[in-house]
């Protein structure tokens, strides 16, 4: 288990502060308007005020973020699966999940909505198509790399394909699973927001839209918060369980035996 | 005082002295690699009959088929023309109850010493279907009372990483014998060891068969090593690998590391190199002769 440093944690946190008191002190030495760059004490309190408005709207990101994330997660753990078992299947779909993986997310949220209309449905497939590919990656990856000894020690004891993918390939591949889930949570999240500012009436993606057309810059800058909160939040939990389902990937060198 | 008996047929076909059961037999079993122009042949046609509990050390110049031999009998790789028989069946895709064990330990990081010896187990019938029921009791004896035989007690529960290459090794020994099989195939599995560890695992493997007296084959390029542990030795030649020569080793067991420098052992390891000299020579004739030409 990494231990918790709380000397590390200090610094993190006074790094913040001191991030926002710059902010804050420059937008006051400057006169800035708070139509350009509005001072963070400004957008807590419209964060605190406006929170009641807020929250159906976190809830509504929250839930398409975590099922286009869920989705895009069981997606490519089949793909990745199907793809890292053969050499051969691996260099075959490699250039075009690439391709696919390359198409600005942008773009194809038109397309959800000309298929499946404004709303939750386009924000969740957004979040799928945009998180899955590090996951097939990673996944196909961690398979691909099992060390063939152990497959010759476990093929000459009679072991099925089966026996080697669920108690060899599949354990191996896990810190290789949990860093993906990491950085996908933070992509499915982006994703999710993306099409909520393109094409929702909900989410707080549709929340800094409207209030930036209505030049309410204050609440722009507290749905950024907001986002920013969420993405720290969720990337924690998954490093939390990271830790503890793969410790042992992450050891320290210190504890080797005489 | 220990005798040797050098029984040595020149590149005829090796016969077991004993009367025991043949375990392993190689009937004019040749492997070539790849097909028509590309075709790499490993291993001439050869014929091997290896009996049951017998120890058998593979020796010869680097890349001459040795660990095609053992991944034959392990149905690994299938023959290209010939037959391969061990335990009385012909071997085919499914292969039985064999241990293996490589110079690179491979084990799990993310399980105990202890579960990863307990692996063949989750595989191999009729445990497997026992491993639920058994494994926190009678498997983990059956672990701790092999960690035990290799000096391993009380490492069970630690993890690979927290082990030395000379433990790991050892560990991958008792993951080699957990499910009892007739037979153990090892490819160099000291090789990647310093002397010293190398000398004491030859006593710990030599002690572990005389206790469970499975067939080994063991693969090495270490002469000292296949006169240590080998009740009998084969010479290979050079690639496309054949069996040159093949001797009885009749030093008394339990052999000691002093005996390797007693001199009937010298002679014999003398012996053995002037055999992988000659083949090493010839192939490099051989290659000469066909660049010449």
């Amino acid at each position: 288990m990494p231990e918790f440093d709380y000397r590390q944690k200090a610094w993190s946190a006074g790094l913040i502060v001191l991030f926002f008191v710059a902010w804050e002190l420059f937008c006051l030495m400057t006169g800035m308007s708070d139509l350009v760059l509005p001072r963070p004490s400004q957008v807590f309190v419209t964060l605190f005020e406006k929170f009641p408005i807020l929250w159906p709207h976190i809830l509504q990101t929250l839930a398409t973020t975590m099922i286009g994330f869920v989705l895009g997660v069981g997606l490519g753990v089949v793909l990745g699966a199907v793809i890292g078992v053969s050499k051969t299947a691996y260099d075959t779909a490699y250039p075009l999940l690439v391709g696919f993986s390359s198409i600005p997310k942008v773009a194809v949220v038109p397309i959800f909505v000309l298929w499946f209309g404004s709303g939750t449905v386009p924000a969740v497939l957004t979040a799928l198509s945009i998180c899955f590919f590090p996951i097939v990656v990673n996944i196909a990856t961690g398979l691909a790399t099992t060390e063939p000894e152990l497959e010759d020690v476990l093929k000459a004891l009679g072991a099925s394909k089966l026996d080697i993918l669920w108690n060899v390939g599949l354990p191996r591949t896990m810190p290789f699973f949990f860093a993906s889930l990491k950085v996908a949570i933070s992509y499915a999240f982006v994703g999710a927001v993306l099409s909520e500012t393109v094409a929702s009436n909900r989410g707080i993606g549709n929340v800094m839209m409207t209030a930036s057309s209505n030049f309410n810059v204050p609440l722009v800058f507290a749905g950024l918060f907001v986002l920013a909160g969420l993405g720290v939040a969720l990337y924690v939990i998954f490093s939390a369980i990271e830790g503890r389902v793969t410790g042992w990937a992450t050891r320290k060198n210190d504890m080797i035996a005489t | 005082m220990m005798r040797m008996q050098p029984h040595s047929e020149f590149q005829g076909s090796p016969v077991p002295a004993s009367a025991a059961p043949i375990a392993i037999e190689l009937s004019e079993a040749s492997v070539t690699f790849g097909r028509g122009p590309r075709a790499v042949p490993a291993l001439s046609t050869t014929t091997l009959r290896i009996a049951d509990g017998e120890f058998v050390a593979l020796v010869g110049p680097s890349g001459c088929g040795k660990s095609t031999i053992l991944r034959l009998v392990s149905g690994l790789v299938q023959p290209t023309s010939g037959v391969v028989i061990v335990g009385g069946r012909e071997v085919a895709a499914r292969a039985l109850r064999v241990g293996m064990a490589f110079q690179n330990p491979t084990m799990l990081p993310w399980m105990t010493i202890e579960r990863n010896i307990m692996l063949p187990l989750k595989i191999v019938e009729p445990f497997r279907s026992q491993f639920r029921k058994l494994r926190k009791s009678e498997f983990r004896d059956k672990a701790n009372a092999l960690l035990e035989q290799v000096g391993l007690k009380g490492f069970g529960n630690r993890y690979p990483w927290q082990l030395s290459g000379g433990m790991l090794q050892r560990a991958n020994l008792c993951r080699a014998l957990i499910h009892e099989p007739r037979m153990l195939l090892l490819d160099e599995p000291f090789g990647a060891l310093d002397q010293f560890t190398r000398e004491e695992l030859w006593s710990i493997l030599q002690d572990l068969w005389i206790a469970h007296k499975p067939t080994v084959l063991l693969v090495t390029h270490d002469l000292r090593e296949a006169a240590f542990l080998g009740s009998r030795i084969c010479v290979m030649s050079a690639r496309p690998g054949r069996i040159l020569d093949d001797s009885r080793v009749t030093f008394e067991r339990p052999r000691t590391v002093a005996m390797t420098f007693e001199p009937d052992f010298v002679a014999l390891n003398q012996k053995l190199r002037a055999f992988i000299e000659d083949a090493r020579t010839a192939s490099k004739d051989a290659s000469a002769a066909q660049g010449a030409a």
